[in-house]
Formats: C-alpha cells, structure tokens, sequence
C-alpha cells in the first residue's frame, strides 16, 4: 500500500465491466456492492427509489445525476447513515441492511462527506491517526497504559506520515486540521479515509470547493486508489472529471436510477439529457431536507 | 382502596384555633406559682410523667365547647402510642426521646359537621428547648364529603386542563424561539416570572387597578422580550457565538435575573388580587373559581389567536418558513432578523401571561416561581417535538394533565416527578417527539 | 473594615474539601463537554448519588465505607445507562434537557416525605462518616497555621478529598493523550466523520457519559464528607456552578477545572465577606444584609455570560483554538 505509483497521463480505463446491453440495473461480471429495492421517503417526498444496481469491483465508478436526485442521501443509505424504508443492499456478499455505520466502515466501506469533515481542533497527524482500524488503545482499560498501545501508535504514526507525504500534507502534520484550505481538507479526509486500507472508497464530491491547481493532484490520487486495487464510488457535477477518470458512470433522477453505461455514452443518452435539462442547477441551500418548505411554498402561493 | 378528602367550608372567621399556645401560657404560669413541679410540665397526667421523660399535650375545642373521645395518634422514631381527649378535651401522650413525631388527629372521631383543615389531620412536631410541646389542630365546620374515585379524576383532569393550557403559553414561546434561532432558552423562566411581578408591583404594591396592571405587565414582557433580542441576542449572532455558547448564556442570564428578582422582591411569596377566591363554581364533581375559568379562556383564546398568526399571516407564515429552513427561508426574501425579533417580543409576552396565570394557578408571586415550572415547559416543548409549536401545545397539555392526575396516586410533593419520567420514557420509544419529524433526528 | 477576616476566609477556601469537590465535578463535567462534547446539565444528579449512595447504607445497613462507595458508584452508573440509552443516539440538546430533568427527578424523590425514613427527606441525614473516620490517621486535635487551622477531622477530609482530585486528573490525562481521548476529542469535533472511520461512537459517548458521571458521583461523596447532606444542595444552580467553573478554566483542559474551581471559590469568599462586611459598615446603605448574599448569585450569573462571551477557551484554554472556534 506504501509503494509509489507514479501517476499516469492518461488514465487506463477499465472495460467489460458489465454482462448483457448497459441499461439501469444491469448485472456486473465482478460486483461489489449490490443494491435492491432501496426506498427512502421524507414525509411525502421520495428521495431514493433504486430498483438494482450494482458497483462493479476494482473500477472507478461515477454517481451523477441533478441537484436533489438523491444521490447523497442513496449515499447515505448505502453507509448506514440513514435508513431506508425498504430495502436490501450488500457487500462484498454480506447484507448491509440494519447494519450501523461503524460497523460498514469497519468492513471496508469508508466514505468522505460532500461538505469535509476535517476534525478542527485536532491536529493533522490526530486525524490521520483517527482513521487506523483495529487500535489497542482505543479501548479505555488498555488506553491507560501506555505501554500496551505504544509500539502500534508509532507504526500508525509512520503509515500516516507516508500517505501524508503521498498528498503533500506533511509539512502541516502539526497543525490545526481547521487551518487548512477547503481543498487541503478535501486531501486531508481522503487520506484519512486511506488510513483504513478499505476495499470500498465512497467519495462524495471530492472535487466541490477544491481549488483548480489541487484538482489534478485529486484525480491522481483517486486513479491512484484504483491502482492499487480498491474500488472507488464517487459522487461529482463535474462532466469533465467524469469523463476523464470513470470507468462506469450511474446516472439517477429523482431517486431513481435513469441511466448506466460507459461514460461516454451515457453522455450521449437521451435520458440523461433529458434528466440534466430538466432540473435546476442551482446550489441546494437545505442539504438534504428538502421537505421542510411549506411555509414558503404557502408564503410564494400568497404572493402570486 | 377509596379515596377520602375533606372539603371544610371556607368561612374563616369561624376556625378555631385550638390551643397549646393557651396551655402553655397556664403551664409558664404554673410555673411561677409552683417551682416545685416546674421544670416538669404541668400535672394533669401523672401517668405520662412517669413513664416518659418528653410529651406532647393539646386541648381539642371546637367553637369553645370540649370534645370528648377524639382519638389522637404519635407515631415515630420507632414509636407509636394513641390516646383520646378527655371530658375537658384535653390530651397528653408521653414519648421516649426528643425527636421528631407525626400527630394525628382521627377525623372519624370527630362529631358530625366538625372536619380538621384540610391536609392538617396531621402533624410533624418536633421538641423546642421544653420537654413538652403543644400540638394544635385546626377544626372548622364543614362536611366530610368522600369523593368517589371518578369525580376526583374529574376535578384534576380540569385542573389539569388548566394547567396545561398555561404551560402551552410559555411553550409555544420557547418553542419558537428555539425553531428560529436553535438557542435553548433557560432563562424563559424568568421571562415567565417577570409577567407575574410586574402585575405584583402594578397591582398590589402600586395599587393600580388590576387589569391595568395587567396590561402594563404584558406590555412590559413584551418590550423586555424586544430589549433582550436587540441587546443580548442579536448582538451574540453577529459574532456567530455557537448554539451551546449561547445556551450556557442563557443560562447565566437565568441565574443573574432569578437572583436579582430576589434581590429586589426577597424570598417571600404574595398574593395577586384574587388569587384566594373561593372555588364555588359547580359543574358536576368540578368545583372552579372564577379565576380557574378566566384563566383558561384566557388561555384558549390567546392559544387560538396564536395558531391565526401563525398559519394565517404573512408574518406568521415567515415565522414557520425560518423554523423550517432559515437559509432558504432568507434566500426567498425574508428578513429573518426581524421575523426573529418578532419571536422574541412574541415569546416574552406569552411568556409573561404565562407568568400571570401561573401566580393565581399556583397561587402565588416569587421569585423563582418561573424557575419551578422551567423544566415542565421544557419536557412539554420536548415532548411535542423540539421546534414544533403545535407540538408543544400538545407536549403542554399531556404535561399539564399528568401532572394533575398523577396526585391520585402520587404524594402531591412528587407530582412534578411523574411529568419528567415520562418525558425520559417518551424519548426512549420516540426519540423526535410526538409531533416531531422524524428526519430531524440525525 | 476587617480585612484579615476577609482575606482568611477567602484562603480557606483556596484548599477546602467543597473547592476539591467542586474542582471534581468539574473535571467529570470536562470529560463530558469539553472532550467529548456532552451536555450533561445533571451533574447534580451524579453528585446527589454519591452523597445519598454513600450516606444511606451507612446508616441505615451499617455498611463500612468501601460497601458504601461502591454502591454510590454502581448507582452512578446505572443512572448514566438509564440517561444515557435513550438519548445519546439524539441530538445534543436532548441529553442537556433529558439530564437535567432526570437530576430533578432524584432530587424531588429524595426530598419527598413519602420515602423520609429512608432519605430522611427535606431534613437529610448526617453522622455516616464514623466508618470512614477509623482510618483518620491524624491524632485528635487542631492544626495548621494561618487561617488554615482545622481539626484533624476536618484535615483527613480534607487531604482525602485533594488526593482524590490529583488522581482523577492523572487517569483523565492518560486518558486524553491516549487514542482512547483521540477518538472521544474526535467525537467532539464531528461525530458522523468519526463514525464513518469505523468507530462504535455511541459506545464512546456512553464511556465518557459514565466516567465523567463516576467522576462527579465521587465529588458528591467528597462534598458532603464535612457536613450533613440534604436534598436541597443538588439544585440545577450546582450544575449551573459547575459549568462556570468549567467555562472559566477551561473546558478541554485537566487542569482548567481544578484552577477554575480555586479561582471561583477565593474570589466567591472574598466578594461575598467584602459585600457583607461593606454592608455591616453601612458603605452601601441601599442593601440589606440578606440582598448582599444574593448579589453573588447575579455575579456568577453575569460572569458566565462574559466568560462565554469574551473568554470561550477559558484561563488555561488553549489561545491558538481561539482562532477556529465558532
């Protein structure tokens, strides 16, 4: 996992990923994750209304779709941070539903947030700690003697330093995780997220606030994690990412799955299209809450 | 097991008060006529002397006539005697160690249309620096009346009603205050308190006629519920002080206000004008004062006047549209600086109307008497969901009548018990409330 | 003016058991809000059961000291499980209104007359401290010089009470410098993003709810070691104390509230004799004895407000977080 790759040009693209015409729900040679009947309301809204899906392994797959398809919160769901009203989904063969989301992510599932979450007042180095699996000394009885839990802190320690080195964080390590810049927060919880060796890597917009000179070093990384055999799910607005980098783009509108395939047909479907001309691109002020508006609506119906 | 309670008619003058003290004063001066016997008490009951070293001794008149054959009980610290009043009324029983007694006075001994005040058939006595101690019992005339068990439901259920119906004042309030700013506010309690000092000192210290007195009251809740928003709250947004920042400052201003009421009114507790009517009004097994009944017109009224405002009026509608979505909410246009401001001066008036039914719910002005509620609008607010102010009218109201109804089974100093324990119980099986939304919870 | 007087009561209280006690309950306090970010407004209540845990079965069992402890500090945890379950998966303003309503609930039941024999109610009970004074190794007498001259009593209470303090701030500094603290000041910073690295974070919170609970639980017991112990001490204005204290030395720090503690108590004892004493003098014809001892109450009240306000990191708090904290 140390070892360097160094990063390429042009990204190798994987192919055959799918069995039988790309259509929404269309079975994959090697699945991952596998998603069935996935439901989630908020009072009278549907958020997500996934049929099937499924993740193919070892690939970069992007989740696009309009503002309020339901993509964060499918997101959500999948990580156990929201639970659907009906459902079934797993991992790696194993059923996920009912499972918490500590649990998902010690299985090898871990996800970064749309907005970061970079632990402020903990400095770089704790952070990237925080993110070790399996530590002794997080148990509170053993956590008071030091001896039992320092010999696995040091090599924590230089795990860290490297990949902090890897995402050139290292010169910060000391600091303030609330004194770097959005897009050095956005590198510092993808590392972190790393420090777990997860098979499974949920991105949530890993580019949305990052500034442009950081985006190239973003999209290596994240070719990066491929290389080195993990799979990646990411969720981005960005068509040119997209199509640079995806191996499999899944679509979604309204909660559902509209469209899967090869990124660069996808673009060309009249779905997607369709979906994109549909919806509003402005920014979403109420992350996720969406059916708590009444009032205004009342209010906007007042003054028509 | 049925239920008995006394209900003595409330005519004052006639209590007689019966009477140690009298006996005392012959004793003081037996005394001085006798020193021989002195230092032991009086003689009446040789008996008593000589078992024991300490007794308690009364006399049981009733309009100055003796009561032979009352049956009075000592019980405590392990001991337990009775005796009964002898032809003159009189009583003495002797107890072992100077301690702390309950005596009781068997009201079924009594003769017929003589009752003992209510709730004082027993008494905690305790020994001063003598070896004997009065015990007096306060008899009145009036009607032994046991009260089935369905009527007594009855009566605390309207109580109840009563209650709750003042609770939801100072929750809606709270509530909203706490949808459109997220701050839990601790020192609602001395909002609500400020209501009822202020017809105190209007009313009572001023001697302004109470209506008036209750409007300046109101008046002033309100501008003190502008004054706080302008020069504590909005202030402290500015500088985005965090939610529990701003919770631990309200906590501060709770302790400065409730102490500095104090500092001003002291630690005793008055009376509004009024708050002492006698509770005549019959409807069935509930009997009210006219009080009980303006208070929760007052109530239903104002409570209804509020639901208008808020689902009614443009002001009312930007009011609900910053609870549910402040961002958004001020992305449409509206300035939610004022609609909060508007909470403000609206939750301190409700608030302080709280405050005044309170004082004659209770009855009684004090300094911390916003501060003993606090909790129950707390649990009430919670209860119906945190943010919700139709949840908290209906938190309020199951508050208010559990708090009531549980004095049929709970003694009357744990009433407030039961309210928090179902709070506690209500969010172990529905953690978002009763009228919560369940996607709030994160 | 009797300044001697003055300053010597405020020196008292530099070292007194109730300055332990309080500097305890803090650290516990500390453990909950300022490391994990709890808002654990029933501190009151832990504190309540360590006095009654410990008093009741000393009386009226005739149990020795340790049988009496640990039954304080079982009781301290089973409340923390009871408060705990239901709302540490909430938001974190229900726990705030949860605790402080479930401190109420104990303090209403133990001063009700229902249950008196046993609690003895408004009254209290007093004289539980025989078993532990056996093992007072001070010969009877007064010592000490300065103001600070007490009965061997009162010593033993005393040292006791600060021995405990300098441990439970040993074991809360292992604690906080191992990953075990790293996770809990994780938790505080942004539990989901804890979570999603894998962490059981409903399992931290309810360790913390427990430690700091046990923490305050002992405060209790120290408290009421010099004097009897009624009901009425464990009002919501305790907590409200406690976290002035807290806010005032500094919420994540260990020694924040042990200093907080000493500086609240000196500068208490001093306002409050320099108050009385300027009133006794009739410098402040305008008040009465009895308005000067509530005047403390509207300072502590006022003081919180300023301490969040102006100084939110608190004496030892760290300055550079200054900068990022919202």
């Amino acid at each position: 996992m140390s070892s360097e790759i160094t990063p390429k040009a042009k990204p190798v693209k994987s192919t055959g990923l799918h069995v039988g015409d790309p259509a929404p729900g269309v079975k994959k040679v090697d699945p991952i994750l596998i998603a069935d009947g996935v439901k989630r309301t908020f009072g009278g809204l549907t958020a997500v209304d996934v049929e099937h899906v499924e993740i193919p392994r070892n690939a970069i797959t992007a989740l696009i779709g309009p503002n309020g398809a339901g993509k964060t919160t499918f997101f959500n769901l999948l990580t156990g941070f929201d639970k659907p009203d009906t459902g079934d989904w797993s991992f790696e063969g194993r059923s996920l539903a009912h499972i918490p989301a500590y649990r998902v992510a010690r299985m090898g599932l871990i996800r970064t947030f749309q907005l970061t979450k970079s632990l402020g007042l903990l400095s770089v180095m704790e952070n990237m700690k925080l993110g070790a699996k399996d530590q002794t000394g997080e148990n509170i009885f053993r956590g008071l003697i030091p001896s039992l839990w320092r010999k696995q802190d040091r090599e924590i320690e230089d795990k860290a330093l490297d990949l902090l080195k890897r995402f050139k964080l290292d010169a910060k390590k000391d600091d303030y995780a609330a004194s770097l810049s959005g897009g050095q927060r956005k590198l510092l919880e993808m590392a972190r997220a790393l420090m777990s060796d997860p098979t499974l890597v949920m991105l949530d917009e890993p580019m949305a606030g990052v500034n442009p000179a950081l985006t190239q070093s973003l999209l290596d990384h994240i070719l990066d994690l491929k290389a080195q055999g993990m799979t990646v799910l990411f969720v981005e607005h960005d068509m040119h990412m997209v199509r640079h980098i995806a191996d499999w783009v899944i679509v979604m509108a309204e909660g559902r799955v509209v469209a899967e395939g090869d990124p660069h047909e996808v673009m060309q479907d009249q779905a997607v299209i369709d979906a994109y001309l549909g919806a509003h691109h402005d920014t979403d002020l109420g992350s996720t809450d969406t059916g708590h508006v009444e009032a205004i609506k009342e209010l906007i119906d007042d003054e028509q | 097991m049925e239920p008995t309670r006394t209900v003595p008619t409330r005519s004052r003058g006639r209590w007689l008060i019966l009477l140690g003290i009298l006996i005392s004063a012959l004793t003081l001066s037996g005394i001085a006529a006798s020193p021989a016997v002195a230092d032991e008490g009086g003689t009446d009951d040789p008996a008593a002397e000589e078992e024991y070293e300490y007794f308690f001794t009364g006399n049981v008149q009733f309009e100055g006539e003796a009561l032979e054959g009352v049956l009075i009980t000592v019980e405590g610290n392990g001991f337990d005697a009775e005796t009964e009043t002898d032809a003159d009324g009189r009583w003495t029983i002797g107890v072992p160690e100077k301690a702390e007694y309950e005596v009781t006075l068997d009201q079924d001994t009594l003769p017929e249309g003589v009752v003992v005040l209510e709730g004082q058939d027993t008494v905690t006595a305790e020994f001063g620096l003598t070896k004997r101690k009065a015990v007096n019992f306060f008899l009145g005339e009036g009607q032994r009346v046991t009260v089935n068990y369905f009527d007594q439901v009855v009566q605390r259920v309207v109580s109840g009603l009563n209650f709750g119906l003042l609770l939801a004042l100072a929750a809606i309030g709270l509530s909203l205050i706490f949808g459109t700013t997220g701050l839990s506010n601790f020192a609602h309690a001395e909002l609500i308190t400020f209501g009822a000092l202020m017809v105190l000192t209007f009313g009572v210290n001023l001697a302004w006629p109470l209506w008036l007195a209750i409007i300046v009251a109101l008046v002033l809740s309100a501008a003190l519920g502008w004054t706080l928003d302008a020069a504590l709250w909005k202030p402290l947004r500015r500088r985005g002080v965090g939610l529990i920042q701003l919770m631990i400052v309200s906590i501060g201003l709770s302790l400065a206000l409730r102490y500095t009421y104090q500092f001003f009114y002291g630690g005793s507790t008055s009376q509004l004008p009024g708050a002492t009517l006698p509770s005549d009004i019959r409807f069935g097994a509930v009997a009210l004062s006219w009080v009980d009944l303006v208070s929760m017109g007052v109530s239903i009224v104002v409570l209804l006047a509020v639901a208008f405002f808020l689902l009614r009026t443009r002001i009312g509608k930007a009011t609900r549209a910053v609870s549910d979505n402040a961002p958004l909410a001020s992305a449409s246009g509206i300035d939610v600086d004022r609609v909060i401001r508007i909470v403000w001066v609206l939750g301190a008036l409700l608030a302080g109307l709280a405050g005044i039914l309170w004082a004659y719910f209770r009855p009684g002005v004090s300094w911390d008497m916003g501060f003993q509620i606090l909790l129950l609008v707390f649990a009430a607010v919670t209860l119906g969901g945190l943010g919700t102010a139709f949840g908290a009218l209906v938190g309020s109201l199951i508050v208010g009548l559990f708090v009531e109804v549980s004095t049929l089974w709970l003694p009357s100093d744990m009433k407030y018990v039961g309210a928090l324990v179902i709070l506690i119980v209500v969010l172990l099986f529905r953690p978002q409330g009763i009228l919560g939304r369940r996607e709030r919870i994160g | 003016m009797d300044w001697g007087a003055i300053f010597g009561n405020a020196a008292v209280e530099l070292i007194s058991p109730t300055t332990a006690a309080y500097a305890l309950a803090a650290l516990g306090l500390a453990i909950h809000f300022g490391f994990t970010g709890l808002l654990n407004f029933g501190q009151a209540g832990f504190m309540l059961l360590g006095a009654y845990g410990y008093a009741i079965p000393a009386l009226k069992l005739g149990w020795p000291w340790w049988a009496c402890l640990l039954t304080s500090l079982l009781a301290s945890v089973i409340f923390a499980l009871i408060l705990g379950i239901p709302t540490l998966r909430l938001r974190a303003d229900y726990l705030a209104i949860v605790t402080i309503a479930a401190a109420e609930v104990l303090r209403l039941t133990f001063t009700t007359n229902e249950f008196a024999p046993v609690t003895g109610s408004a009254n209290g009970l007093s004289e539980y401290q025989r078993d532990l004074l056996t093992l007072n190794p001070l010969p009877d007498g007064r010592y000490g010089f300065g103001p600070w001259v007490f009965s061997d009593r009162a010593w033993f209470f005393l040292i006791l009470g600060w021995i405990v303090v300098i441990l439970a701030a040993l074991l809360t500094w292992l604690l906080m410098r191992s990953p075990w603290g790293r996770v809990i000041k994780g938790i505080r910073e942004d539990e989901d993003a804890v979570r999603a690295l894998g962490k059981n974070v409903y399992s931290y919170k309810m360790q913390s709810l427990i430690l700091g609970g046990l923490f305050g639980t002992v405060a209790g017991i120290i408290f009421v070691m010099p004097r009897a112990v009624v009901p009425s001490y464990f009002q919501p204005t305790l907590t409200f104390f406690i976290y002035a204290i807290l806010l005032l030395g500094g919420a994540a720090t260990i020694l924040g509230p042990i200093l907080g503690s000493i500086v609240f108590w000196v500068l208490l004892s001093f306002f409050s004799g320099f108050i009385a004493r300027a009133v006794e003098a009739g410098w402040l014809p305008f008040m009465t004895q009895v308005q000067a001892g509530q005047l403390r109450f509207i300072l502590v009240g006022v003081a919180i407000m300023l301490i969040v306000v102006f100084m939110p990191q608190g004496i030892l708090g760290n300055k550079k977080e200054l900068a990022f904290v919202k």
